[in-house]
């Protein structure tokens, strides 16, 4: 049986695409969550950004009915964070920022606390070394949003111990996702074969064999790709698909996976996709 | 909460909300739907959108969507979009 979602106290880290959309998803199904980030300002737009995805959630029939939602608090501090029962970081795809941040939780945490990293792409064995205790370290791939996507994959690295790992599957259980556990690798399963070929689908186009809409037209219409690469791309967001890739690139050497051009480009002209309500489709004024 | 009516204007009826709605989805999705086609069956509008056209008709009629009217079977048609309007506006009318 599934543990009460009482049971669980959710702290996350980030308040990003991923760390407010998993937030959305905790409180949604009546799970408190501290959510900390570096300023009030960011908290602030974070907070608003909750409240319309869970009003999204509800639209979209994804929350489970009559449960409370959860209660919000948000924080500078990961000592604010210290009595929760799981802690997700999901903060920029940077390895030295994920190193300092996962350092910093650990030593907050209560001892026997799952640290859940919601990595795209950096191993969990070489990521366990930041922390105080590698066998709490364990990885969750939600995708955007992870409200509305009912599966995820969850990375054992090598130390991952089973208590956490049970702690993370029951977790996961009572949000109502469906988890698939991989062996630990640069990009995982998901990252590994998703990533290259967006970064592909990029530079088709700017080889200018196919328009953006055609290239994603071709892989839905023909592959049954549900909302084509680019569409995709938009949604994780090309700075976090760039430093994906980045992370791949360097650890595998698989040249598919140095960031093309085109990408780097719309990075640096601030075109982030959705987010930024412009990037390789644009979103109008109110980025979603 | 109320906005200040143009003085003298009547309010938006069915055929101004339809008019709007139609021209939103136009603006945003370049598609110009028949006002009973299922936008998300048709593959018009993402789940995603959804949300965007709730906050529009939030804004543009001043009313609130929330419980029970927030499911996507208001959203699914021009015409289930124009009725819920009518119907919130009604009720805070009275």
């Amino acid at each position: 049986m599934a543990a009460d979602q009482t049971d669980h106290r959710l702290a996350i880290l980030g308040g990003g695409v991923m760390g407010t959309g998993i937030a959305t998803l905790a409180l949604g199904h009546g799970i408190p969550v501290v959510l900390v980030d570096v300023s009030e300002e960011v908290l602030n737009r974070t907070r608003a950004n909750v409240a319309l995805q869970l009003r999204h959630a509800a639209l979209m029939g994804a929350l489970p009915a009559g449960r409370p939602t959860g209660e919000l608090i948000t924080s500078t501090s990961v000592q604010d964070a210290g009595d929760a029962t799981a802690v997700i970081e999901a903060v920029t795809e940077s390895p030295e920022l994920k190193a300092k941040v996962l350092a910093e939780m650990s030593a907050a945490a209560r001892p026997g606390t799952a640290i859940v990293s919601n990595t795209s792409g950096i191993p969990i064995d070489e990521m366990a070394a930041w922390v105080a205790r590698g066998d709490e370290l364990i990885g969750t791939h939600f995708m955007n949003p992870p409200y509305l996507i009912k599966m995820v994959e969850v990375i054992r690295g090598s130390r991952t111990g089973d208590s956490v790992m049970a702690a993370v599957t029951g977790l996961l259980g009572s949000l109502g996702r469906r988890a698939i556990v991989v062996r630990d690798a640069p990009g995982f399963v998901t990252s590994r074969l998703l990533h290259p070929m967006i970064n592909r689908a990029a530079q088709v186009v700017a080889d200018g064999t196919a328009t953006v809409e055609d290239v994603d037209a071709l892989m839905e219409g023909c592959l049954g790709h549900p909302t084509g690469p680019l569409r995709t791309a938009d949604l994780i967001g090309l700075d976090n698909l760039a430093d994906s890739l980045q992370v791949l690139y360097e650890r595998t050497g698989d040249e598919s996976c140095r960031p093309c051009e085109l990408l780097v480009a719309k990075v640096r002209e601030g075109s982030l996709g959705r987010k930024t309500g412009q990037g390789f489709y644009s979103y109008g004024k109110t980025p979603s | 909460m109320t906005l200040p009516q143009t003085p003298g204007k009547a309010p938006a009826g069915a055929d101004d909300i339809r008019g709007a709605v139609l021209q939103f989805l136009r603006e945003k999705t370049l598609a110009t739907p028949a006002t009973d086609q299922d936008l998300f069956a048709s593959g018009v509008v993402s789940s995603m959108f959804a949300m965007e056209m709730v906050v529009f008709l939030e804004q543009s009629y001043q009313v609130t969507i929330i419980g029970g009217d927030l499911k996507i079977d208001n959203f699914r048609t021009v015409d289930a979009m124009t009725e819920l309007v009518l119907r919130l506006r009604d009720a805070s009318d009275s």
